[in-house]
């Protein structure tokens, strides 16, 4: 199969190594990957703030170039929400509507890909340590992620799973996170508090924003938490 | 940005640095939480019941004036006085003529978020009446100055040593500890004024079209009181509580009671349908119901906006909320706080005074997942925020944004755009999270994430090579 991996902005420029992973692990299964080079974001950060029109300016980019893909495979719940979820309401009306309806429903969030259209949940990663996992919301709420990250946890070796007391928000947010700044890092605080109490050595996630958002908590109040995104934990073997 | 949004950061953080305040909210919601969901799995079908109730309501609004009609008729054949209310102000001037025309002068009050919205009992005491809340939680507040902190729950901020405080600061009496001394202060002090009491004034959670009823929930008994001590009796209810039948009752009562009180069904639930009839040996003299519109029919003919009127009031949203728990809700200086108002202030009252609330959200969307009627409010929030950057952009932000597109869709800018980021970095740590950081916002109370050299685009690249 041929695969399209679109790495979101924020990922191309800081964590690159996970797409870079995610592609390994594509690979290896022996598909074919594509990643198009002439995109860089999918458009979310305007769209979430209210500005649609700069908001589409991005997307159509996107739309056009990706309508026609076999499938489209993002590593983040929340840029494949947009994509899967929000584009057809962004351009409902549009001369683009028809596209990006085609492009929605070819849309995948990587662990979903992995396990429910692809099957797999065994990657052969050993990962001997306590773990906890954190649901970035979009992926959670948006698009009914939940158990496929949690299937190709159980199957690496040595992983030993703890949840935490509750399924909460990081208090990312995206622009919210700059904008409420005191409330943002109140949440992202709670979070870390809820990770500590599991005594996990790693916090794993589908979402590197989110992992972004509460390590830089922890790390500002010299708290000791290390993350992980759950594609750099799939290709260990510890 | 205006003065609200700026008062509203101000509280916000100041209530977010507040670790106690965190606590005594955290302790009271995790509770209910865990009662909440007890009472959803006696639930044969949770999902199919919410899929229910939000078609009832749904049906109620589709066909409201109409059930309105139906609903006024039954109750003025009983005697009822039914009045039409546009706006909150034409509201408080009818309970102003009632009580004016019975030479009424104290009023006492039930539980009425309707009424919180329409600023009524600052209009009664403004022209010398005397409101009294008979809520336990509305009374406390009352003798505080304060608005409720929460729709169900007015003094869920408060602990029992505050209130003991209170009472003996306000009230005269001996101080205790003891939930149930403090209860039996405040049950002394207001069953003397229900005798008193010119007027009973009850707010209501639902009306039923078919048999001409006002539906009342309640767990004290403080408004069957209220209703039937007092000659003559006033309930304000929002012209979107109307549903069309008495069986439908049989699904939102259980509902409201799991979700917004976490019992199987309130203490308390009764059907008025007119005052004291030849036959009846109990009940008021005069009955009066005042349907309050104040925008709702303006948004039931929004097709994108009219879900948010089959809300019931449950604050299941607000609980389950991560902004409320750390803010609390006095920052939104809103009668109606948390996700709920945060859709329905900007769109019931004014986008520009509100509309920084429909921001203050992460978007995670637990609020829909709990709500009882399924309004999606967080999709309903993106389209506040839209309205509000399309009538009244703010300029640098839409040219921050404008910029965005331009670093995104022109490779060659995203490349050097990174790059150039990254020898910034370098020297980024010199004023990392001072107020001459550009980053502040973010480096504040976080460590700044730091920008690679080589891009996943430049390691795909010379991985496709």
């Amino acid at each position: 199969m041929k695969i399209t991996l679109f790495a979101p902005c924020f990922m191309d420029a800081m964590f690159p190594d996970v797409a870079m992973n995610a592609v390994k692990i594509f690979e290896s299964l022996g598909h074919q990957v594509d990643a198009p080079e002439e995109l860089a974001c999918c458009g979310q950060p305007a769209f979430n703030t209210g500005y649609w029109d700069e908001a589409r300016n991005v997307a159509s980019k996107v739309v056009e170039r990706l309508c026609d893909v076999e499938a489209l495979v993002l590593p983040s719940g929340s840029c494949t929400a947009m994509i899967h979820k929000f584009y057809p309401e962004l351009f409902k009306g549009t001369s683009l509507e028809e596209k990006a309806n085609r492009l929605a429903a070819h849309t995948w969030e990587f662990s979903d890909f992995l396990v429910t259209r692809l099957g797999v949940t065994d990657l052969g990663a050993s990962f001997p340590a306590k773990v906890t996992f954190h649901d970035g919301c979009h992926g959670l709420r948006e698009l009914g992620i939940h158990d496929q990250p949690r299937a190709l946890l159980s199957k690496v070796r040595g992983l030993t799973l703890i949840e935490m007391e509750r399924v909460q928000c990081c208090g990312f947010g995206g622009t919210f996170s700059a904008k409420f700044p005191s409330i943002s890092s109140s949440m992202g605080e709670s979070k870390v508090a809820m990770v500590m109490k599991t005594g996990a050595d790693y916090v794993v996630s589908n979402d590197s924003s989110c992992l972004m958002h509460f390590q830089g908590v922890a790390d500002k109040q010299r708290k000791l938490i290390k993350s992980i995104h759950l594609i750099d934990l799939l290709v260990r073997h510890e | 940005m205006n003065n609200n949004a700026q008062k509203f950061q101000e509280d916000a953080a100041r209530i977010c640095a507040d670790s106690t305040h965190r606590q005594i909210i955290g302790t009271a919601l995790d509770k209910y939480a865990q009662g909440r969901d007890k009472k959803i799995a006696e639930f044969q079908n949770w999902e199919q019941a919410r899929e229910s109730a939000a078609q009832i309501k749904q049906e109620g609004l589709d066909d409201m004036e109409a059930l309105l009609r139906t609903l006024t008729k039954k109750l003025t054949k009983r005697g009822t006085h039914v009045y039409r209310a546009p706006t909150g102000a034409d509201a408080c001037r009818i309970v102003l003529n009632i009580l004016k025309q019975n030479g009424a002068k104290t009023m006492v009050k039930s539980k009425s978020m309707t009424s919180e919205e329409i600023h009524l009992n600052e209009a009664l005491e403004k022209e010398g009446y005397r409101p009294i809340e008979s809520d336990l939680g509305e009374f406390i507040v009352q003798l505080r100055q304060e608005p409720p902190y929460h729709i169900v729950f007015p003094a869920m901020h408060l602990t029992r040593y505050q209130i003991s405080d209170l009472f003996r600061d306000k009230l005269g009496c001996e101080p205790t500890e003891n939930p149930e001394e403090l209860t039996m202060i405040a049950r002394k002090n207001l069953r003397r004024e229900y005798v008193q009491a010119d007027v009973g004034f009850t707010g209501a959670n639902f009306a039923v079209a078919e048999t001409g009823m006002i539906s009342v929930t309640e767990n004290e008994g403080n408004s069957r009181l209220s209703a039937s001590l007092p000659k003559i009796m006033i309930t304000l209810i929002g012209i979107e509580k109307v549903v069309p039948r008495m069986q439908d009752l049989s699904l939102l009562l259980p509902m409201l009671a799991t979700v917004g009180a976490a019992q199987s069904i309130s203490c308390y639930n009764t059907l008025y349908s007119g005052p004291r009839q030849p036959d009846e040996c109990d009940g008021p003299e005069e009955y009066h119901v005042i349907l309050l519109d104040n925008g709702r029919s303006r948004l039931a003919k929004d097709s994108t906006f009219r879900e948010i009127l089959r809300c019931i009031r449950c604050g299941s949203c607000i609980n389950v909320c991560p902004i409320y728990r750390n803010v609390g809700g006095h920052a939104y200086n809103a009668t109606y706080p948390g996700p709920i108002g945060s859709v329905l202030m900007p769109q019931l009252f004014d986008m520009q005074t509100y509309k920084h609330l429909s921001f203050a959200c992460s978007l995670c969307g637990a609020c829909r997942d709990m709500c009882p009627v399924k309004i999606n409010l967080p999709h309903l929030l993106l389209k506040n925020r839209e309205a509000a950057s399309t009538t009244q952009p703010k300029f640098f932000e839409k040219l921050a944004f404008k910029a965005m597109s331009l670093l995104f869709n022109k490779p060659l800018f995203w490349k050097w755009g990174k790059r150039m980021g990254w020898i910034g970095q370098k020297f980024h740590p010199l004023i990392e999270g001072s107020v001459i950081d550009p980053a502040q916002c973010w480096t504040a109370t976080r460590k700044a994430p730091k920008l690679k050299w080589k891009s996943f685009k430049d390691l795909w690249k010379k991985h496709s090579k």
